[in-house]
Parts: structure tokens; sequence; C-alpha cells
């Protein structure tokens, strides 16, 4: 046996049969089939999604909103028909919602029911083994990922939300992928799902679960992708006004705004454009549905003034 | 291959990147499953394995074009696929490492051509004839390239190029002209890293990598020392700023909300239980009463620590929101309250600007004089400090030989909650000079060396605890 192939070291621990196949064998593979599910990537975000698979690590993604972090893993699953198994994460979450949780109110009728059936100690003891079994377990989005038959990928969605302590939780799935029940044991996974997991950077993320993950940085898409970007997602759309919708989203994130535009917002620029009818951006269209692209009064103040701006000598 | 990596890791490390033992480990297996002769792949490879945050990325990106250079031997056999790409036809004769043979004029046109075609490879071979004609290297220097760009950069005349590139654009409706500046500067920005890659293989030529790599290292941006940083460094400090300060103030939120859960809750506690058959499985309690810290910060806004003032500013304004009241004070020798400044401002440049213009800090020369500046804070405003309110003062503590009159911040002290002292000097240079941090530093709560933005966080995440 091969110990430095990561996949089949992890299916061993894991106790599987065999090793489950390999979903990508090339980054440039990964790219053709993000591709046929019209998810434009580029260089970085292939080979971080072939290693997410070949090393069987967590892939932590951060970047500004609304450039496809999310997106990602949702073509990733299409890609691979696997299933999305979703986490979102917030303030306040807990071991109960995130992995599971004991039936409290089940396990009582289960009591109650089982009052007055033989005597005292034997029957506690048989209820006991039965009220702390699967069957009063609810699972919740970890625990269900891990314990499904199909192939999986998890999606930890805004993972800076919750609090440093809960992210505790999540060490053993990122690194094991398995989960201690005290009542239970320890519950494996029963196939290597892969994991990615979105972040805003609203705060610093603890060293223990970045040293898990490998990281991906997506940024805004430069002129030639986001053009690639809007032909593919949005329907009807020529390749020159893409064109100009691409190049005036880049002089927009220029400028010195509040909330530069995301990639979600230029799409939706793109499909407003298509509605209108237009072929091609006139400086009014533009200034017009600035409000789509951009969402602070100072921010489409600042670009109507920049998009108006003349060649200094024919002004 | 192992050994390369090994010398890598050990320069991002001497940058200042956390790399640990198992993210090495990662890489080395990463690499055994990707194409090794696609240098792209190789740089994302170890990018996704080696760091994690995306500030460390661009000290990542140095070290590995450093690191991983194309080599002398290996251009020529990397040059002719990219030499061969369409566009380039009707180029011939312009060689890979050379263009020895061209004049400057042809030089500037292939430049030009290259740009308006958007064609890499072409503008790749101009930067290196550029580099080659105009940059006067000289070996053996002990040198990052700065000069040597700057050289360069000069002779192509990059404000020309630009010009020539929007007048060759053909026009579009009236968003033309705007577009096709943006679009002509960022192909020029291609062009200048085009030209800064050339002259760092040269320079990896000479020196070897490693010998470079030093001479590159840039402290990460929250490891930049406030008071020296250049122009550059400064703006990426500001933009550094904005999201650490929202990081702050839900840090500073949570952990408020968090710290302490109220008394138990009887009412709730029971109507929960009803639907347990009266047992009561969970708790519940009130929520805590919220703290409400006020905040006075006090800073010097004289010449010797105008960054540092500027700088700090920003992030008084950022976490304002953040407590019931946040009150700001600069002075010079004399002292005005600037906290109406911040009141509905969007960007605190502006109110950083309007300060500086507008505020009335100079009460005789112009130089700093803590002694009278304090005198005049407690005699306003003393009245106003009470048992809630942390006061900080921000400044060198160099008092140009005036008055120290300490026992005025022992009066401040005396009604306040805390007094903090946050001083942009090297600890090592405290008390000396006209420096008397020490005459003020038995009336504060602590003197804290601030000189970096990891500095300033870890202040301001303890502040709120």
């Amino acid at each position: 046996m091969n110990w430095l192939d990561p996949r089949e070291e992890l299916a061993h621990r894991l106790g599987l049969a065999s090793t489950p196949a390999v979903h990508f064998t090339s980054p440039a593979e990964v790219r053709e089939r993000l591709a046929a599910q019209d998810y434009l990537s580029d260089d970085t975000i292939a080979s971080a999604t072939f290693l997410a698979d070949r090393l069987a690590k967590p892939v932590l993604i951060e970047g500004p909103a609304g450039t496809g972090k999310t997106s990602l893993a949702r073509a990733v699953a299409d890609a691979t028909g696997a299933r999305l198994v979703r986490l979102q994460c917030y303030e306040g979450l807990d071991e109960s919602k995130a992995l599971y949780e004991w039936n409290y109110r089940k396990q009582l009728l289960r009591i109650q029911a089982g009052r007055g059936e033989g005597d005292g100690a034997e029957e506690w003891e048989r209820l006991e083994g039965d009220i702390f079994s699967g069957d009063f377990l609810l699972t919740r989005p970890l625990l269900e990922a891990i314990t499904a038959e199909e192939p999986i990928v998890l999606l930890i969605d805004e993972v800076d939300r919750v609090e440093l302590e809960t992210e505790a939780l999540l060490l053993e799935i990122l690194s094991e992928y398995q989960v201690s029940i005290p009542e239970l044991g320890t519950v494996r996974a029963r196939q290597i799902p892969l994991v990615f997991l979105t972040s805003n950077s609203t705060r610093e993320l603890s060293e223990a679960l970045k040293r898990r993950c490998l990281y991906l940085y997506v940024g805004y898409p430069d002129v030639a992708r986001e053009r690639d970007i809007i032909e593919a997602r949005v329907p009807g759309v020529r390749t020159a006004l893409a064109q100009q919708i691409a190049e005036v989203v880049r002089s927009l994130r220029q400028l010195d705004l509040k909330k530069a535009p995301s990639v979600s917002e230029t799409l939706d620029w793109a499909r407003t454009l298509v509605v209108l009818g237009r072929e091609e951006i006139g400086i009014e269209d533009a200034v017009a549905t600035l409000s789509v692209l951009l969402k602070y009064q100072s921010d489409i103040e600042r670009a109507t003034t920049a998009l108006r701006e003349r060649p200094p000598s024919s002004a | 291959m192992l050994d390369l990596l090994a010398g890598f890791i050990g320069e991002l490390r001497a940058t200042g990147l956390p790399v640990s033992l198992s993210e090495h480990m990662d890489a080395a297996r990463a690499l055994e499953l990707i194409d090794l002769g696609d240098r792209d792949q190789v740089r994302a490879t170890l990018a996704a394995t080696l760091v994690k945050r995306s500030d460390h990325l661009a000290a990542f990106y140095q070290a590995f074009d450093v690191f991983f250079a194309v080599r002398p031997g290996a251009r020529d056999t990397s040059d002719p696929p990219a030499e061969s790409a369409p566009g380039a036809a009707g180029e011939s004769g312009v060689g890979g490492g050379g263009g020895e043979g061209m004049s400057a004029e042809e030089l500037h046109d292939l430049l030009y051509r290259a740009l308006r075609d958007d064609n890499r490879a072409q503008l790749r071979s101009g930067a290196r004839a550029a580099v080659e004609r105009y940059a006067g290297m000289e070996p053996g220097r002990p040198v990052g390239g700065t000069y040597y760009l700057y050289r360069t950069l000069r002779y192509l005349e990059l404000d020309e190029l630009e010009r020539r590139l929007v007048e060759g654009q053909p026009g579009r409706g009236d968003l033309a002209w705007r577009l096709a500046r943006d679009e002509a500067r960022s192909r020029i920005a291609q062009l200048k890293q085009e030209v800064e890659r050339a002259i760092r293989e040269r320079l990896v030529d000479d020196r070897g990598a490693e010998a470079l790599a030093r001479s590159l290292r840039r402290p990460l941006p929250e490891d930049v020392d406030v008071m020296h940083a250049n122009r550059d460094e400064l703006a990426a400090l500001e933009r550094a700023l904005r999201p650490l300060s929202r990081k702050l103030a839900t840090r500073l939120a949570r952990r408020r909300r968090r710290r302490r859960r109220g008394p138990v809750d009887l009412r709730t506690t029971v109507r929960q239980s009803l639907s347990t058959g009266g047992v009561p499985l969970e708790l519940r309690f009130r929520p805590p009463r919220p703290a409400k810290p006020e905040i006075f910060v006090v800073a010097d806004v004289s010449g010797s620590v105008a960054s540092f003032a500027r700088f700090t500013l920003h992030l008084v304004h950022a976490i304002s929101s953040q407590f019931s009241r946040v009150r700001s004070f600069v002075f010079v020798d004399g002292l005005d309250e600037v906290t109406s400044y911040f009141e509905g401002v969007d960007d605190p440049a502006d109110a950083v600007r309007r300060i500086n213009s507008e505020a009335d800090v100079v009460a005789f020369d112009g130089h700093s004089d803590y002694g009278h500046a304090l005198t005049v804070f407690r005699d306003r405003y003393l009245d106003e400090i009470t048992r809630r309110t942390t006061v900080l003062i921000l400044g060198d503590a160099r008092n140009n030989y005036h008055l120290a009159r300490a026992d005025v911040l022992a009066d401040v002290r005396a009604r306040a909650r805390h007094v903090y002292w946050l001083n942009p000097e090297p600890a090592g240079y405290w008390n000396s000079g006209d420096s008397i941090i020490s005459e003020y530093a038995g009336h504060c709560d602590a003197v804290v060396e601030c000189r970096t933005l990891r500095q300033l966080e870890r202040f301001v995440g303890d502040l709120g605890t």
C-alpha cells in the first residue's frame, strides 16, 4: 500500500473497505467540468479544488462578498454529482444545531410509555441502552454529511460568523472526518466528503482551523474572465456588450468606493441591460442603472462623476 | 525539489509568514500530484497549502517569483511556444532574450504594438530588451532593483505610451474614453510587471535567489512601523485598517454580549419547562446589563507623530460605533475637541483633512507642549470625566523641554476609570532627549509601545475586556 497517498491513508483510518475514487484527475479537468456547470474558474480555484479532492483536505475560501465562494461549492457538487449539504453559520450556532442533538421529547415519551413494565433496575438498564441509540438522535448537517452513503459536498458557509470557541466543534470533522458522541462512541465518515468553508473575513479564524484547511482567496476576476462569466450566466447577451460591462465594472472597482460591485451585482446589471434591450452602454444608460451595481448613495454619486469624466484636451 | 521547497519555506518564515510543519508536509504532498513543469500550477498549489491569510499573498508571490524565477538556461526553452502564439506573426527577428539589434524607436514601437494587441509573450521579450538597454545593471551590487526599475521606466515614457494607446482605441460611444484609459492603464501595469520581472530574473542570475530574496524582504502589512512607513505603505495600512476596525468592532461587541449571563429568569424557565412535563431541563437567563464604556482619545498631531495620529484617528472613528461615547481631542501645544468632525462622516479621511485645517491646536509656536495641552484638557473637560471613562493619550511625549505638569495627569487619573498612553516610538528611545514619558508613566495604568498595526490591534482588543 502506498502510504504517501493521503486518500488511501484516510480511507484506512476511517476503516473503509476501499479508497473512494478521486473526482478529478488534473486541475485542467476541474476547470472544464466546472465550466460545464457555467462556473468559470481560474488557475488558483482549479488547483485548490483539485488538491482538496486529492489530499482529502477541506478548503477555506476567503474573499469579498459576491465573488462566487458559495457558488463554487454548488458547482463542484453539480459537477461531481454529489449531494450538497450546507451548514449556514451564525452567531450562537452550537453543537445541537451543527452536529447532533438528542431528541429529548421523544426520549421522555419513551420513558413514560415504558413505565410499569418489569421491575426497576432491570428496566432502567434496558431503557438507557434504548434511549441513547440512533433512533433518538437528530442529525444536524455535519453529522448528516459524514453518515451519508452517497458522495457529499459539505459547505460550511460564513464560518467567520461563529464564535472562536464554536470553531473547535469543526476541528474533529475537518481533520479526521469523524464525530465523537459521548453516549454512542465515534461516528466515522462512510465516504470522503469534499468540504468547503467560506469566510468574509470579518474576523481572524483560529490557527487550528486554518492549519487543517487549504486556503483559497477568491478576488474579483479580471476583465476577460468577468466577460466570460457574464456570457455564460446571462442568456442573450452579446460579447461586445459583455466586454463593455466588464470594463465599466473594472473602472468602478478602481474607484475608492465603500462597497465595490461584486460579480453577482455585475450579473444583475447585465441582466438589466439585456432586459432594456441595450446592445451598447451609453453614459446615460450607465448612470441611470448604477443603482443595480452600487448600494450606497455616496458611491453612486462618486461613480457618476467618474464616468462622466472627459479627456483633458477636449473638455 | 524538496530542498528547493525547504529553502523557499525558510524564506517565507524569515519574511514573517507562519508556516507550520504540517503545512510544509501538505505542500510536499501536493507537489507530487501536479505537473511540475507548469509554473502557474506550482504557484497556485504552493499558495493553497502555505498561505493562510489574504494579506500575506503579496509577500508570497514576491518570494515565489524570486525563488522560482525562470533561469537563463530555461528561458530559451520556455519562450518558443509563446513566441509562436497567434499574434506574434510578423514580429520575426525578435528573439527570446534578445532585441539587441533594435533601435530605441523600434523597441518603443514593439512595446506599443505588444500592448495594443495585448500580446503577453511579445511584451515579455520587449521588457527584457528594455531592461538590457536602459537599466544599466551592474553585477554584484546588493540591491533590490528598485533603482533599475525606475531607470528603465523613465526611458520608456509610459505616459506617452498610455496616450498613444488611448488614441489608438476605436471610439464606442461616450463612455469610450474613460474605458480606454483604464484599459491602457491596466496594460501598462502589465508592462511594469514584466519589466520588474525581467530585472528580477537578471538579479537572480547575478546573485542567486536567496541573496536577492533577503534584500527584497519587506515587513508584512501588520508589522510595518507606522512612523516610518512610506506613502505606499501608509495607503496599504489604511486599506488594511478598514477590515481590521470592523473585525475589532465585531469582536468587542461579541465579547461584551457574551461575557456574563444575567441572573436566572424564573418565569421563562418555568414556562419552558411545561413542554417537558414540568421538568426544567434548560435554565433561562436574563440578558446581562450592557456595559457602556466611554472613551476619551487625546492625540498629539504635531509634525513628529503626524502619520501615527492620522492613522489612530481613523481607528477611533471606526470603533466609535461600538462605544456609547467616544470623544476625540487633538493637540500640539493647544488643545481642541474634534468629536463633531467625525459625526455623520462616511470617510474618516475627510474628517482627518478637516481636523488638520480647522482644529485650533496651536497656542504658541506649534511645537508640542504636553504640559500646556494637558492643563487645557483638565481645565475644560475634567468635570465630564467619570468612573466609566477610559482616557487614551497618543503621543511620543517629546515635550521640547517644556514643563511636564505630570500632576495634571494625576488629577485626570483620579477621576477616570483608566488612563492609557500609546507611544509610537520604539521603547528603546523612550526617555532619551526631550522624551519625558517616564514622568507621565507613573500616572497611567499602562504605557504601551504601539508602532505597528499588530500592536494596535492587540491593544484595542484588550481594551474591550
